[in-house]
């Protein structure tokens, strides 16, 4: 469609309802200021606070983490209790590959997405087969399963984890350092691009058409869409981001735990999303940073008390703020803009 | 040879029921309600620290405490169900999933903060422990105990279900819920005491399985899977499905446990896809 903004009449038979231009209704791929903005906080936080690079470069990878959920439970409407399965996968992939002398970054975060990839594409027949509760156990159940393999087989190193691995520079030039300057910018960067895509690809026809089966899955084949390939293809696409995610945990803080497969994690970063707010991609991104902060602010405090406080907030979150921060936002501004622009124009959509 | 595997069968029969008898309540309320609770097994774990302080504490004997934490389980879940749990009826899977994550969470710090995080120990009376030796094999009394008061409960469960008419009002409300209210029948208030019995018998399993699951506070999440498993394999909204389900994965498990420890944990799970794919709907579907 040409960025013209072309009026779609709405078969009304009174012609009383007000159409709207196509670019309205359609996702907008345009960069907005807010956005832009949104972006260089991270380069300016590399100046400002040099003391909490580790902390924020741990915000970007669970920001990347949730953004992979997002994608298949905001956008598609799958609801993943074991989605750390294939983060843990990608942690593993790279974290082997770097103790056994490929410590290239770019090759770990590689085989992380690949390895992660070929599991949830496999993963994915059993997702999109079944009702709901079915899903649940088959994610849970695969999460549970590989937490187990990596619990018993004796190359992941068991409840001790992997590590002293060695991570080398990033193309032969860039070597990590202490300070975590340079995990910082390559955490960045491995964010900010494939954010970059998977913003194109929720703004696409396909992006569309995820929402579509979202809101009425019993509609979708009637405009002749494959639900099944659909939800097949981004439940693999969101597998191989999570393993990305997982395989840059790995190679930032040169660790693999046994946590980072487990049922706790799962929970953890669906908390994160809701907390965001659930298919808008930023929603991922705002409540990495609401989550870890406060986590690492309370969690030093009392771990247990932690854990309550986290169980209370999702209670309150569902039973009176749905839609997480963004959502109250968005609340706010079209309250907002409905007392100062009572003409009705003023939409807001993040 | 044969002893052995009798004696599996025997043992696997009765974690089986042990966890029929706490799923059971999940079943009703995913098939009744349409919600799905993974807080349920926190009910179950209330009736284990019930079971246990009432031992412990106040010297209570071990037959009493299990009626008393059936009540505290069931009067619990029905104030939950009252105040929280109705709200969400009508919302969005992800939002009861969330709900019921945060309830659990909630329940497991509750515990630690109150119990300790260290297992519970439960002394069985001595009438309830060793072995018997009935036709040659040797058999755990506690687990023969189990199995007889499961069979009780479960033949008073069919005969409320089948036979009485609350019963059927629950079977009306399962079916078609606004047929049943049209007809006069209170589908909340059925709502609230179905969920009040449901988490009664978690909390009574949650009792009786102190000696054999094990009591702290992580156990919500340690056995989350097992109880869905046994709705999602037997098939929400039945009393059959879930315990035919139960009782396949416990002799399942058991005799993966005992014959090939390696792999003992993923034969369950391999199970479990496994029946899945052949019956997405469950083993014993709704509609048939």
């Amino acid at each position: 469609m040409s960025a013209t903004a072309k009026v779609v009449a709405l078969p009304v038979a009174d012609g009383k309802v007000q159409p709207k231009p196509q670019w309205a209704r359609l996702p907008n791929d345009r960069w907005k200021a807010l956005e832009i903005v949104f972006w260089l906080l991270p380069v300016a936080a590399y100046f400002l606070f040099p003391g909490y690079l580790v902390l924020i470069s741990q915000i970007m990878i669970v920001g990347l983490f949730a953004l992979s959920l997002d994608l298949i439970l905001g956008y598609a409407g799958i609801v993943s209790l074991g989605h750390a399965a294939f983060f843990g996968l990608g942690a593993y992939s790279a974290g082997l590959l770097a103790l056994h002398g490929y410590g290239d970054p770019i090759l770990g975060l590689a085989a992380g997405a690949l390895v992660a990839t070929v599991a949830g594409f496999l993963v994915s027949f059993l997702v999109v087969r079944g009702t709901d509760l079915t899903r649940l156990m088959v994610t849970l159940g695969v999460g549970m399963m590989l937490f187990e393999v990596a619990n018993k087989v004796e190359f992941t190193g068991g409840v001790d984890g992997l590590s002293g691995m060695e991570v080398g520079k990033i193309f032969g030039l860039f070597e990590f350092d202490l300070y975590g300057k340079t995990a910082y910018i390559y955490s960045f960067v491995v964010l900010f691009v494939l954010f970059v895509v998977l913003r194109r690809m929720v703004n696409s026809p396909f992006g569309l058409g995820l929402v579509g089966i979202r809101e009425g899955k019993r509609r979708m084949p009637a405009i002749g869409a494959n639900i099944e390939h659909r939800l097949k293809l981004v439940f693999t696409v969101g597998a191989g981001v999570a393993g990305i995610a997982g395989a840059l945990l790995a190679q930032t803080t040169q660790f693999v735990g046994l946590d980072t497969l487990g049922f706790v994690r799962s929970a953890d970063l669906l908390i994160v999303l809701v907390l965001g707010g659930t298919g808008r991609l930023y929603g991922a991104l705002i409540g990495a940073i609401v989550f870890t902060l406060a986590q690492d602010y309370i969690a030093a405090l009392n771990p247990a008390y932690w854990q309550f406080w986290l169980g209370l907030l999702l209670v309150v979150i569902v039973l009176f703020a749905r839609g997480g921060i963004l959502g109250a936002l968005d609340r706010i501004a079209s309250v907002a803009a409905a007392r100062f622009k009572p003409a009705g124009k003023g939409e807001t959509q993040a | 040879m044969v002893g052995s595997m009798i004696g599996v069968l025997f043992d696997g029969i009765a974690y089986g029921s042990l966890l029929f008898l706490i799923s059971v309540g999940l079943s009703v309320t995913m098939g009744l309600m349409n919600f799905i609770n993974l807080a349920h097994g926190a009910f179950a774990m209330l009736g284990g620290y019930a079971c246990v302080m009432l031992m412990s504490r106040l010297g209570v004997p071990f037959l009493l405490t299990l009626p008393l934490a059936f009540l505290v389980s069931a009067a619990v879940g029905w104030v939950l169900e009252r105040s929280l749990y109705r709200r969400l009826y009508k919302a969005s899977e992800l939002d009861q999933v969330l709900f019921s994550i945060g309830l659990t969470f909630m329940a497991v710090a509750g515990a630690t903060y109150f119990f300790g995080s260290t297992q519970q120990p439960l002394q069985l009376p001595d009438w309830l422990r060793g072995q018997v030796n009935l036709f040659g094999i040797d058999l755990g009394v506690y687990r023969l105990f189990l199995i007889a008061i499961v069979v009780l409960v479960t033949a008073a469960l069919g005969y409320l279900i089948e036979r009485t008419r609350f019963g059927a009002q629950i079977r009306a409300s399962v079916d078609n819920q606004q047929a049943s209210a049209g007809l006069g029948i209170n589908v909340s208030r059925v709502f609230s005491l179905t969920f009040a019995l449901g988490s009664g018998l978690a909390g009574l399993g949650g009792a009786l399985g102190v000696d054999v699951l094990g009591l702290d506070p992580v156990f919500p999440l340690k056995y989350l899977v097992y109880f869905l498993l046994v709705v999602a394999v037997g098939g929400a909204g039945t009393i059959k499905g879930p315990l035919l389900a139960a009782l396949i994965l416990g002799v399942f498990d058991v005799a993966g446990k005992y014959y090939v420890p390696d792999i003992g944990a993923f034969v369950i799970y391999g199970l479990m896809v496994v029946l899945l794919l052949l019956f997405p709907t469950g083993l014993i579907g709704r509609r048939a």
